[in-house]
């Protein structure tokens, strides 16, 4: 086999394993967050599918799937089957150049093919030169998918919901894009993998710690949640005034694919604050070696965080939202970037 | 072989929906033709060996401008334009002459210039591109642009806000 197609059977490989983790790792949030959140209520939540509930993702599933699907009359065609493919789309591409351990040799044993024995493996699919500004591009364009939704479907609630959550991204992209640039400043380079490596050594090296990036850590937590719709930000869908926001008219398998996208953007979030701030697959406690499940460790953790969140904080104004995001997260994330542009030239 | 697959599906992918661009009749559909005409470029820029490029064209012009072009599109809820109401016949000449003229000149650089190619192994890379940027001979311009957008910025704000 020429080299070219070593490295695509590799690439194909790599993208299959990570969709299908992820359809796991989603419908597992699906059960966690209604069952945690429920813990948190003093409610039960699902426990009837299978022991302790555990069959109520697989349960979901088959009755959306053959539920009716629904199209609104006068509604745009072509957007409105666009929409979901557009979310689902980039939730994925965005996910794939984030690194989830250190680089590993694959065993030599006899049964693998020639070419393959000992071969370094990259725990990424795609190792980009520009790989946060990828990210943040791939992510700018997850906003469409929202915005075509609301639209297409011909419907006012819909498109508020639309309006709303385009008004609410683009506001908050902008602090969440401040927050990375002192880390890109400390570890120089914007391949993910290279910020990981630079905060090894133990937790106070973490970007998190006080005497890193603590406030840009702070920044792109709230912005991160907020770009991803979570409560106290999920005003897109806020059912008290709008039904459900910009999926209002989405039904069965289309739904589906619109709420997979929310998951999968959740756990990009999540795995991008343990890479960039949490120290990715490196041991918070030195003469501890880096490894892959430090990393998932990290994740679960942040991943119970935005369940905890929605279980405990109510939802923001609207006018409180953009207040917030204009006048407070912002000047705080650029006066971050100043101090840590001035330490670095100082220091190096 | 690949590289070649991959750039005749984006650059026709590029071609088609810029002519959906100008054909759509929903203002908004034409926006979203041309926020595929801007990823099929980013993409034709990322197979010429330039990532930062390509990042940067769907972050400022996919990503930050088309929003704000939809989102305005939306809130003014613009009518579609229907059937006849396009523009008039003077007008139409004057676009197909103008139209000709631009594929004449087309096809006279190429005439004129043939194949040009990246030089081997040439990646404009985030570094390579600040270095440029940052060098002696684009550093001042660069700086007055930024001033520029600032003053931009400045200017909006006075005329959307009478008492600041």
């Amino acid at each position: 086999m020429s080299p070219l197609y070593q490295e695509l059977l590799i690439a194909v490989v790599k993208v299959a394993v990570l969709i299908n983790v992820l359809l796991v790792v989603f419908s597992g949030m699906t059960y966690l967050e209604r069952r945690v959140l429920a813990f948190m209520q003093f409610r039960l939540g699902p426990n009837r599918t299978g022991p302790f509930g555990l069959l109520q993702p697989i349960a979901d599933g088959i009755k959306l799937f053959f539920k009716e699907e629904a199209m609104p009359e006068g509604a745009s065609r072509w957007a409105f089957v666009a929409a979901p493919i557009v979310s689902i789309a980039t939730a994925f591409t965005a996910i794939a150049v984030i690194p989830y351990g250190p680089p590993q040799r694959v065993p030599s044993w006899d049964l693998l093919p020639e070419w393959l024995r000992g071969r370094e493996i990259s725990f990424q699919v795609a190792d980009l030169n520009v790989g946060l500004l990828f990210i943040f591009a791939i992510t700018a364009l997850g906003v469409y998918g929202i915005v075509m939704a609301g639209w297409a479907a011909n419907n006012k609630y819909t498109l508020l919901g639309g309006l709303r959550s385009s008004a609410q991204m683009f506001s908050y992209e902008l602090s969440l894009g401040l927050s990375w640039v002192g880390i890109i400043m400390l570890a120089g380079s914007f391949k993910v993998a290279d910020i990981v490596n630079s905060q090894a050594g133990g937790f106070w090296n973490w970007n998190a710690s006080p005497s890193r990036q603590f406030l840009a850590f702070i920044v792109y937590l709230i912005a991160g949640t907020a770009e991803v719709s979570r409560t106290p930000f999920d005003l897109p869908e806020g059912e008290t005034e709008l039904v459900a926001g910009f999926h209002t008219e989405y039904s069965s398998m289309k739904f589906a694919l619109i709420q997979m996208a929310e998951y999968i953007n959740m756990i990009t979030v999540a795995v991008l604050v343990s890479n960039l701030f949490l120290g990715g697959w490196h041991s918070g406690i030195p003469g501890v070696g880096p490894s892959f499940f430090w990393f998932v460790g990290k994740v679960a953790a942040m991943l119970f965080f935005f369940v905890w969140l929605r279980g405990t904080l109510p939802r923001f104004r609207y006018d409180q939202l953009m207040h917030f995001g204009w006048k407070v997260l912002i000047p705080v994330a650029a006066v971050n970037v100043l101090a840590t542009a001035t330490w670095v030239a100082l220091v190096h | 072989m690949l590289e070649a697959i991959l750039f005749y599906s984006f650059a026709g992918l590029a071609l088609a929906s810029a002519v959906g661009v100008v054909a759509q009749r929903n203002p908004i559909l034409s926006a979203l033709s041309l926020i595929v005409t801007l990823c099929s470029l980013s993409a034709i820029f990322g197979l010429l060996g330039s990532p930062f490029i390509a990042a940067l064209q769907v972050i400022v012009y996919a990503g930050a401008i088309m929003v704000l072009f939809l989102f305005v599109l939306m809130l003014l809820n613009v009518p579609r334009r229907e059937e006849g109401d396009g523009p008039r016949g003077v007008l139409k000449g004057v676009a197909i002459l103008l139209g000709l003229l631009f594929v004449v000149q087309v096809g006279a650089v190429i005439a004129a210039h043939g194949h040009a190619a990246a030089p081997a192994g040439y990646e404009a890379t985030t570094q390579s591109v600040a270095q440029l940027l940052f060098s002696s001979r684009f550093l001042y311009v660069f700086e007055a642009t930024s001033v520029l957008i600032l003053s931009a910025l400045v200017g909006a704000v006075a005329l959307a806000k009478k008492d600041l």
